[in-house]
């Protein structure tokens, strides 16, 4: 009865995530970051995507997992956020997949942290689990750029 | 579809009732010219007559209350008086009201403008009762002249032809050629019957400029009304009342403002498209800019050729298209004549506006940018610059005071200046305003110039108005004007004379989407610094470059010709890792001499490169909160740039504080004190072996003067002191002060003669002075946890400081108690003389 929805896979940490296919506007290629200095811990730096320029995400550092082992350039999800567009820094692109409400749980009691509020739940797919991501939320760089790099 | 047809009358009406108020100004200096008056009711009446179709009956109403009193001034039964002007003045600001009730709402609005019509058809009573033939119905369509010849009908609606064909009498209803209505122009079209043959088309045209007399064109009109079918110009000129090529010219100049009115010359574009456009002209910029630099890796002549070719044909397209948002400056000024003559009258003076360099063009977002503020000077300026009539008498000078505004282009930027000759600013009262304010102690404020001194009306919290008026005193101060002004890049300048004036310059950068900046590296990091902010680069070389930069307590200066230069490192403020250099590497300081808020300070990068013409986009809202920051750009590499935020980067390095951060962040400060739980001070002995302390940064330097330097200048000890006259305050004397002062005793009593002085050089709020105290006793780093309220005046607070009670002088406290002491020994000197 429920429409199948599409989502745009991607890895990190050798975990499925998706992004509801509606609001990814381009997969790209790793590209030139400019950092920004005194910015969120999150925020990678700053790209040139054809004129435009779009803030890039680390969603290892928004997820809290390890950061990306060197010489392995992340690829971009840029998605819509708002007005402007921002770019999640991912390990590698997946698939398009389909997948049903049936196959949907919201995450578990056991995850705890702001992991909680990234994740909407995850899809049960036949080989493994898709975490589905909030992406306003995902997007969201709240932690106050002075206290994040004065704790470093 | 609807909608449609009442925007357009939105966007219509509006640049309309602009129009309007300036010429009622005019109208009302000259309240016989029937241009105008013929052109003012015009306005309305197409307001009338639309917003009737509209159905807008209330805006109708009020509309159609202002074309029966224009009526009657057209006529001739009324002359325009002050009351009639500031009636149909309101009428206009109604309507506009109603506008932009109908902008919001798509309604005219609730509000009943009965006063305001029963007041303009009071104001058109005297003349009707006296008028005779005023007896038609639609009062407007009275019969008023005795010329009686009328020249044209236009095209009346039905209902008022017949009334006319009614009322005719001695008017004869003609259309020569020339005067055909002109087809889809309503605002000539609909225009009521005008009696009087000197207004109107090639008739009134020629008598207006004297080429024939009223009876010749009565004569020609007889001849048409007789059934003669050529032209009245034809006519005129086989009675031999003028000559052809006269007819030739007028008819010219008619026919060219009849297309200037029905605007075929332009078009109206959205401003949103224009954005667009001009957003993907950056684009192209920034695409040609790495096309070119490609070619030149690539040894291809076609490519090349081509390039070169893209490289003209963008660099035009973007002057075009830059030239597409840039208005001329009068856009805004044409609304200065009524605002002056309100203001004006409000408070019962004659200004008259003076307007130079109307055609001066600025972009649109400037324009929107500098409207308030330019709004709020003129006030100003009428307010209280220019005196009242009486006193401009009395001063000599004519009882009409002149308000000019003056627009020129200078050096890539644009100068507004706002002159006045009234009667400048009191130099005495902004002084003591000043210090009244705790702006600045009155010894600093006495050794102010008086450019300086002008400026401090620039400074927030600033107002010298002794009353609250209507326009001014509200406590929006000229502080806002000038923070508005910098926003866009922009600086203000305020130059006075008393008895003679006062002028405001404005500098002004022509466009905000593309501006001149200087590439800087720090850390291979590439950044961009505005060149509105640049005032000088500054490298050292060689030893210099180890010993140029001298600590003062571990906070970098640099002497840059004499002056202490404080210094910011880019890498440290931004916090970026810097790898260590090699030893032998180039030991070069590379410096940038910045400027904001007033303040300069240098910033040390590792490599200046070249200035280049940058696109400014916005960091988004996601990283507004990093004030460093004014934006980024898109390199020739197609890599992105931060622009540096100069006076973000001076706030954060702490060049910028005091006063003004006070003001803007009162709740930030009190965090501070938290976070910083260490300070450093220098602790000292006061008068009486008392122990105090002022934190260290207050502190310039610490000297050692024997004390027979210290000299007298009028009642104010000084010292000299690196080239400068260095105020001296003596903390005994200050701190002791209501003691002696209650026991009347004598002045003070110099200080010792023998051995040496010891002074705090201080620097308060950009100016310089020395407190002599009896010992400096040590630096102390410590927190600042037990504190008491102060037991006397002068002192902040007690605190333990290592271990010991230590009174924390207010400096700001003292430099007033010096003021005072000071001014209480001239008086005791006056009074002892």
């Amino acid at each position: 009865m429920a429409h199948p929805q599409q989502f745009c896979t991607f890895y990190l940490e050798n975990y499925l995530f998706g992004i509801e296919l509606l609001k990814v506007q381009e997969v790209l290629q790793p590209l030139a970051l400019t950092e920004v200095p005194l910015a969120p811990f999150v925020v990678r730096g700053l790209m040139n995507l054809r004129g435009q320029i779009v803030i890039a995400v680390d969603l290892r550092r928004q997820l809290e997992l390890p950061e990306r082992p060197d010489g392995k350039p992340p690829m971009n999800v840029v998605v819509r956020a708002g007005e402007d567009a921002v770019s999640f820094l991912v390990d590698d692109i997946g698939d398009v997949v389909e997948a049903s409400e049936e196959t949907f749980e919201p995450p578990p009691e056991t995850l705890h942290g702001k992991v909680r509020s990234v994740i909407l739940g995850v899809h049960k797919l036949d080989k493994q689990l898709m975490h589905v991501l909030d992406t306003d939320r995902a997007c969201a760089i709240e932690e106050p750029a002075e206290s994040m790099t004065a704790d470093r | 579809m609807a909608d449609d047809i009442v925007r357009e009358f939105l966007t219509e009406s509006n640049e309309n009732l602009d129009t309007l108020d300036r010429e009622l100004v005019l109208l009302e200096k000259d309240p016989h010219n029937h241009n105008i008056l013929g052109s003012v009711f015009r306005s309305i009446h197409t307001i009338k007559g639309t917003c009737g179709f509209l159905g807008f009956t209330k805006l109708e109403k009020v509309a159609h209350g202002g074309e029966s009193l224009l009526s009657s001034l057209r006529d001739g039964k009324l002359v325009l008086s002050t009351e009639i002007a500031s009636g149909l003045m309101s009428m206009v600001d109604a309507v506009r009201r109603m506008l932009t009730e109908i902008q919001a709402t798509g309604q005219d609005g609730e509000t009943d403008y009965r006063d305001l019509i029963e007041s303009l058809t009071r104001l058109q009573q005297p003349t009707l009762d006296s008028v005779p033939e005023a007896r038609t119905p639609p009062s407007k369509l009275g019969v008023g002249s005795s010329e009686g010849t009328e020249e044209k009908t236009g095209r009346p609606a039905p209902v008022k032809k017949a009334l006319a064909k009614e009322s005719k009498g001695t008017d004869a209803p003609t259309a020569t050629d020339s005067e055909t209505p002109e087809k889809g122009s309503p605002v000539p079209a609909a225009e009521p019957r005008n009696y009087l043959p000197v207004r109107g088309k090639i008739g009134g045209a020629l008598v207006d400029q004297g080429k024939i007399t009223q009876s010749d064109l009565a004569r020609a009109l007889q001849k048409q009304e007789q059934g003669d079918r050529r032209r009245l110009g034809e006519i005129l000129v086989e009675l031999g009342a003028v000559s052809a090529d006269d007819v030739t010219a007028v008819h010219q100049t008619i026919e060219g403002a009849k297309a200037w009115e029905a605007g075929t010359g332009t078009i109206r574009v959205d401003v949103g498209l224009l954005d667009r456009v001009m957003n993907l002209v950056g684009e192209l910029v920034l695409a040609r800019n790495q096309v070119l630099q490609f070619t030149s890796s690539v040894e291809s002549a076609t490519l090349a050729a081509t390039s070169q070719r893209l490289n003209l044909i963008t660099t035009e397209l973007q002057e075009g298209v830059m030239k597409t948002r840039m208005q001329p400056i009068g856009n805004i000024w044409s609304k200065f004549p009524r605002t002056v003559r309100d203001v004006a009258m409000n408070c019962g003076k004659q200004v008259r506006i003076e307007m130079i360099g109307q055609e001066t063009e600025l972009d649109k977002t400037i324009i929107e940018a500098i409207k308030d503020p330019l709004t709020h000077l003129v006030r100003n300026s009428v307010d209280h610059g220019i005196e009242r009539p009486e006193v401009r008498v009395a001063a000599g000078k004519p009882a009409e005071g002149c308000l000019t505004l003056r627009a020129y282009h200078e050096g890539g930027q644009v100068n507004i200046e706002i002159i006045d000759d009234g009667a400048g600013l009191d130099h005495e009262r902004i002084r003591r305003k000043a210090v009244e304010r705790g702006l600045m102690s009155a010894a600093k404020a006495a050794q102010l110039s008086e450019r300086e001194t002008v400026n401090l009306i620039l400074l927030p919290g600033f107002s010298t108005a002794e009353k609250v008026t209507n326009v001014s005193g509200r406590g929006v101060g000229m502080d806002v004007v000038k923070t508005n002004l910098e926003k866009i890049g922009g600086t203000v300048d305020v130059q006075s004379e008393a008895g003679t004036g006062t002028t405001v310059k404005m500098k002004i950068p022509l466009t905000l989407a593309i501006v001149p900046g200087l590439v800087v590296l720090c850390a291979d990091k590439r950044f961009v610094i505005p060149q509105v902010s640049l005032i000088e680069l500054v490298r050292i070389d060689g030893d210099p470059a180890r010993t140029g930069i001298e600590m003062v307590h571990g906070v970098p200066v640099y002497r840059l010709r004499g002056r202490l230069l404080p210094l910011a490192y880019l890498d440290r403020e931004l916090r970026i890792e810097k790898k260590e250099k090699s030893a032998d590497a180039d030991n070069a300081v590379n410096m940038v001499v910045l400027q904001a808020d007033g303040r300069q300070f240098g910033l040390i990068v590792d490599e200046i490169k070249d200035t280049e013409e940058i696109v400014v986009k916005p960091l988004g809202r996601r990283l507004k909160s990093i004030k460093t920051f004014a934006g980024a750009t898109i390199m020739g590499d197609g890599k992105v740039a931060l622009i540096l935020d100069v006076l973000g980067l001076a706030q954060r390095a702490g060049i910028i504080s005091g006063v003004h951060d006070r003001a803007v962040a009162g709740s930030d400060s009190e965090n501070q004190e938290k976070v910083s739980d260490k300070q450093t001070f220098l602790v000292f002995a006061g008068p009486d072996d008392a122990r105090m302390a002022l934190p260290l940064g207050t502190l310039a330097r610490l000297e050692e003067f024997p004390a027979s330097q210290m000299e007298k200048a009028g009642m104010q000890w000084v010292i000299q002191y690196r080239g400068r006259i260095l105020p001296l305050i003596r903390l005994n004397v200050v701190l002791e002060e209501r003691r002696r002062r209650r026991r009347h005793a004598a002045p003070a009593a110099p200080p010792a003669d023998s051995g040496s002085i010891q002074v705090l050089v201080c620097n308060h709020e950009e100016h310089t002075v020395g407190l002599v105290v009896e010992q400096i006793l040590d630096i102390v780093e410590d927190r600042v946890e037990v504190k008491s309220p102060a037991t006397r005046p002068g002192v902040l607070y007690a605190a333990v400081i290592e271990n010991r009670v230590t009174e924390l002088l207010d400096l700001t406290a003292i430099l007033q108690a010096a003021e005072s002491s000071r001014e209480h020994e001239e008086e005791h000197a006056r009074v002892g003389n």
